[in-house]
């Protein structure tokens, strides 16, 4: 009797440890993975899917740690970090740059203005304390806006990036063209059983969590969570929390940045124009999904958050194209289910226990 | 004038096994102003929230004992109750619409609307609240409120940008515009005037009493207490000490009375003389604390010593390490051991050796879901860069430092947790209290701010405290304790500094007599005997405890 009580007991503390959205997506995910095998969707392309999304999207919902710990809510600003990426990416390859050169300085130059509009990024949020979401959103969605317009006017010359005809950047940049495409995706990759796994950009993806981790256990890291749990507290032990701000702002900023470059190369091809406009909303429903909270996230809600809803993400699509062959319902359904977690996502992004 | 309007009859009330109100009985006549006097904490708010039926009395449980109103019993249920009876409120903070003119704010939800033409169709269709508003009754009506009191405040006039002494009269006249007004409570009702309004204000409670309205008058000010009131209850400890005639009796005796001549001092004078160097001097602080405003303390701290600092809710005694610590905005010369302070920023006074046990606990002592090692090692973590390691050029948290120190601080405080990976919101209030001093310890201070250490926990804690502050003193440590428990600061302090209306009103000695701590609270600081005090600013080589200062004289009070 006394084990089958303990027994009981463990399980149940077990499963008030887990988040209830994190069972019922990863119960919904299953489902999904279940439905496509009866309907003869390969269950080795679909579990491949899910890591290449996973290893291609992770760094994106990332970007939500330090924002959230800093007390500025989830970076529903996204979209910003993300233009910067695209404009790092666009300048290397107008700077002549290929393959792993171009990789390297795309990230380097897409930080480095990330790091100029997170600071300002940063500044606006102080000043809008308690509606940054909102503003966010919109503040995001206006730049990238204002994007669309300047990859028309700026002067880039390359001709793998201009239209053919007519002026401005194209709609999509192949990769393929500057020998850049799946380049971190293939690099040290591997097939088991036809499974695919990129190891090089999981890897890239595990060691900007663990730097995430580490930045957030250093001094600063301490005085950001400090100051997003309690400002009065962070205030009185003699921090400027104002500016704490900023800087997690523009680590978010920089994440979000290095994550399009990342995204880019998996599938081979830099998107323009209104491209970015929608990522916030799946990068904030994946880390909640993972169990946090618009006041509380950490590294395991982004790993767990983001296998689990990228991993539905992409499996929808082929199984719903199995069920409904040749028609739009597919597109619909995807849109619906994967809209639907959003919103069940934001509903359960309860504020924390701060003040 | 001698029938009761209201009647308190054996009034008890416990709020979760303590009791805050015992056996109380008050009569109020009709037309005269009674007073309600008594330290925070004595049961006059609690009686008040009775009186008028208030939600948190009837959901911890109601009261035991009767209200009489004309001599029935009377069950008040609801603030709106009270108000349909006749029994006004007029609040402390303003509750007042700034956009709206004197007229508006009085009448408002009672408007006068008009009952003709147009009206009278929409009223069948709409109802009553679509009616347009009679304005020139409303402001007959309001007139004649404002002419009661006898001041010339024009009904037309937009509150915003009035004085505030004119708004307590709006708020006044609003309460006796409800034509069945026959009980006024003002509750500090002079904390926000200046003399001559409160002058003002004390003719009309006088018109208003001789009009047959009956007024309970509360105040900390006793002055004001002797010169408006017909009689005066005093209240300490939710208990009815006494209820006198006030022209038998003498502000003198209400401070006594109010304080307490019992107050049984549990005390060990250790010889904290110390070296009777000046750690800290505070010259014309002005902290802008909501609530607890400072405007103008001069301070002087000995290196060693205890110093309490007291006075009563409001008046800015929790203000003063506020401000030094950089929490609210602050301006004033401050010298902490021989350098100046500059005040504005938390970082300032850390760094220099300040360290800060907050009043207010949960939001700003604690990270109420860290555990418990993080929040004793934070301050001197982010201060002094103590358990760090490097990694090149970057600094990471050092757990087993911070763990080793927690385990140290637990074990000296007797801190009661689980581990020290507990999170400090699951402790109960005396020990989170110990993790907050555990951190100002932690950064080894040479002068520690302590506000209102007692405050929400029991008495086993309360004295374990005590005794910790007591021990810190003997090894050397400067303590500047700030707490709404005189009995507590005359327990431990080598010199009790009282806050009055933002000031210090003197500085005592611990053994003084209670009328003159009761004097210094209530505004009254002239009447105190010179040789029951210290001076504010210390004269070189005279400084020991239980000196005599008789001939240095007092520049308290007045200033």
């Amino acid at each position: 009797m006394d084990t089958v009580e303990k027994s009981t007991f463990s399980l149940k503390s077990l499963v008030s440890r887990i988040n209830v959205p994190t069972l019922i997506v990863l119960v919904f995910w299953i489902f999904i993975m279940i439905l496509g095998v009866i309907n003869n969707v390969s269950l080795t392309s679909m579990i491949t899917d899910s890591i290449g999304r996973f290893g291609a999207l992770g760094i994106l919902s990332l970007a939500m740690v330090p924002s959230i710990q800093s007390g500025t809510g989830p970076n529903f600003a996204l979209p910003i970090g993300m233009v910067c990426g695209l404009l790092g990416m666009v300048c290397a390859i107008q700077f002549g740059f290929t393959s792993w050169g171009w990789l390297i300085i795309s990230i380097l130059l897409s930080v480095v203005f990330a790091c100029i509009i997170g600071y300002g990024y940063g500044i606006l949020m102080n000043a809008v304390k308690g509606s940054e979401m909102t503003i966010a959103t919109y503040t995001g969605w206006a730049f990238v806006w204002l994007f669309s317009m300047l990859w028309v006017i700026l002067p880039f010359t390359d001709l793998r990036l201009r239209l053919p005809l007519g002026q401005g950047l194209r709609q999509d940049i192949q990769l393929a063209g500057i020998n850049a495409r799946n380049i971190l995706t293939n690099s040290l990759s591997f097939d088991i059983n036809g499974i695919f796994i990129p190891t090089g950009m999981i890897l890239f993806f595990f060691l900007c969590c663990f730097l995430v981790w580490m930045f957030m256990r250093s001094k600063k890291g301490i005085a950001i969570t400090a100051g997003g749990t309690n400002p009065m507290f962070a205030g009185a032990a003699g921090l400027h929390v104002n500016r704490n701000r900023i800087y997690a702002g523009m680590l978010s900023m920089v994440l979000g940045a290095v994550g399009t470059v990342i995204y880019a190369q998996h599938f081979g091809f830099i998107q323009l124009y209104l491209f970015p406009m929608m990522f916030a909303f799946i990068a904030v429903a994946a880390v909640m999904i993972g169990g946090a909270t618009v006041r509380r996230a950490n590294i395991t809600h982004v790993i767990v958050g983001v296998l689990i809803f990228q991993g539905l993400s992409a499996n929808m699509a082929p199984v719903a194209n199995a069920m409904f062959p040749g028609t739009d319902i597919p597109e619909a359904l995807r849109t619906i289910v994967q809209n639907g977690i959003i919103l069940y996502a934001l509903m359960h992004a309860k504020g924390g226990g701060g003040k | 004038m001698s029938t009761n309007l209201l009647s308190f009859k054996n009034i008890t009330k416990n709020y979760s096994g303590n009791t805050v109100l015992k056996n109380v009985n008050i009569d109020i006549r009709s037309g005269e102003i009674h007073a309600l006097v008594g330290e925070n904490g004595a049961g006059k708010s609690t009686l008040m929230n009775i009186l008028f039926g208030m939600p948190v009395i009837h959901s911890t449980g109601g009261f035991e004992g009767v209200m009489e109103l004309d001599g029935k019993a009377v069950d008040i249920k609801s603030p709106f109750q009270a108000m349909d009876m006749g029994v006004g409120m007029v609040h402390q903070e303003f509750m007042l619409i700034p956009g709206f003119t004197v007229t508006e704010n009085i009448k408002i939800n009672r408007e006068i609307t008009r009952d003709t033409g147009l009206n009278k169709v929409t009223k069948k269709i709409f109802g009553s609240r679509i009616q347009t508003l009679d304005r020139p009754a409303m402001s007959a009506d309001a007139v004649k409120a404002l002419e009661t009191m006898e001041i010339g405040i024009e009904e037309f006039t937009v509150v915003k940008g009035m004085p505030v002494g004119h708004m307590q009269f709006v708020e006044i006249a609003r309460e006796i515009d409800k034509t069945n007004i026959r009980l006024l409570v003002l509750d500090e009702p002079t904390a926000v005037l200046t003399e001559s309004e409160a002058e003002t204000l004390i003719h009309a409670m006088r018109n208003l009493a001789k009009k047959g309205i009956s007024i309970i008058f509360i105040s900390h000010r006793l002055d004001e207490i002797t010169a408006a009131s017909d009689r005066v209850t005093v209240l300490r400890d939710g208990e009815l000490i006494i209820t006198k005639d006030t022209k038998d009796t003498n502000v003198i005796e209400l401070a006594e009375l109010m304080v307490g001549r019992g107050v049984s001092i549990d005390r060990v004078i250790a010889d904290r003389a110390g070296s009777g160097d000046v750690i800290l001097t505070i010259k014309d602080l002005h902290v802008a604390m909501p609530g607890e405003r400072v405007s103008g303390v001069d301070l002087e701290v000995r290196k060693g010593e205890i110093l309490g600092i007291g006075g009563l809710a409001g008046q800015g005694k929790l203000g003063i390490a506020n401000g030094l610590i950089g929490l609210y905005q602050a301006k004033g010369e401050v010298v902490f051991d021989g350098k100046p302070l500059p005040l504005g920023n938390a970082r300032n006074a850390l760094s220099s050796g300040i360290a800060y046990v907050s009043e207010d606990r949960k939001g700003v002592g604690l990270l109420l879901e860290e555990p418990i090692e993080l929040n004793i090692a934070f301050t001197s973590m982010q201060i002094h860069n103590k358990f760090l390691q490097s990694i090149g050029p970057f600094r990471f948290y050092h757990a087993q430092s911070i763990r080793a120190n927690a385990r140290q601080m637990i074990e000296d405080l007797d801190i009661r947790c689980t581990s020290a990976l507990q999170p400090v919101g699951r402790l109960s209030g005396g020990n989170q209290q110990k993790v907050c001093v555990a951190r100002a310890l932690t950064q080894k201070p040479r002068l520690l701010f302590v506000s209102e250490p007692t405050r929400g926990i029991d008495i086993g804690a309360k004295k374990l405290i005590l005794d910790l502050l007591l021990k810190l003193a003997d090894q050397g440590m400067t303590i500047v304790m700030t707490s709404s428990e005189l009995a507590e600061l005359r327990s431990i302090c080598d010199r009790i500094a009282i806050i009055c209306e933002g000031k210090v009103a003197g500085i005592l000695k611990p053994d003084a007599p209670a009328a003159d701590f009761g004097l210094m609270m209530s505004g009254a600081a002239d009447l105190v005997k010179e040789e029951t005090t210290f001076p504010h600013v210390i004269p070189p080589d005279s400084f020991a405890v239980g000196a005599d200062f008789g001939n240095l004289g007092t520049e308290g009070g007045a200033e």
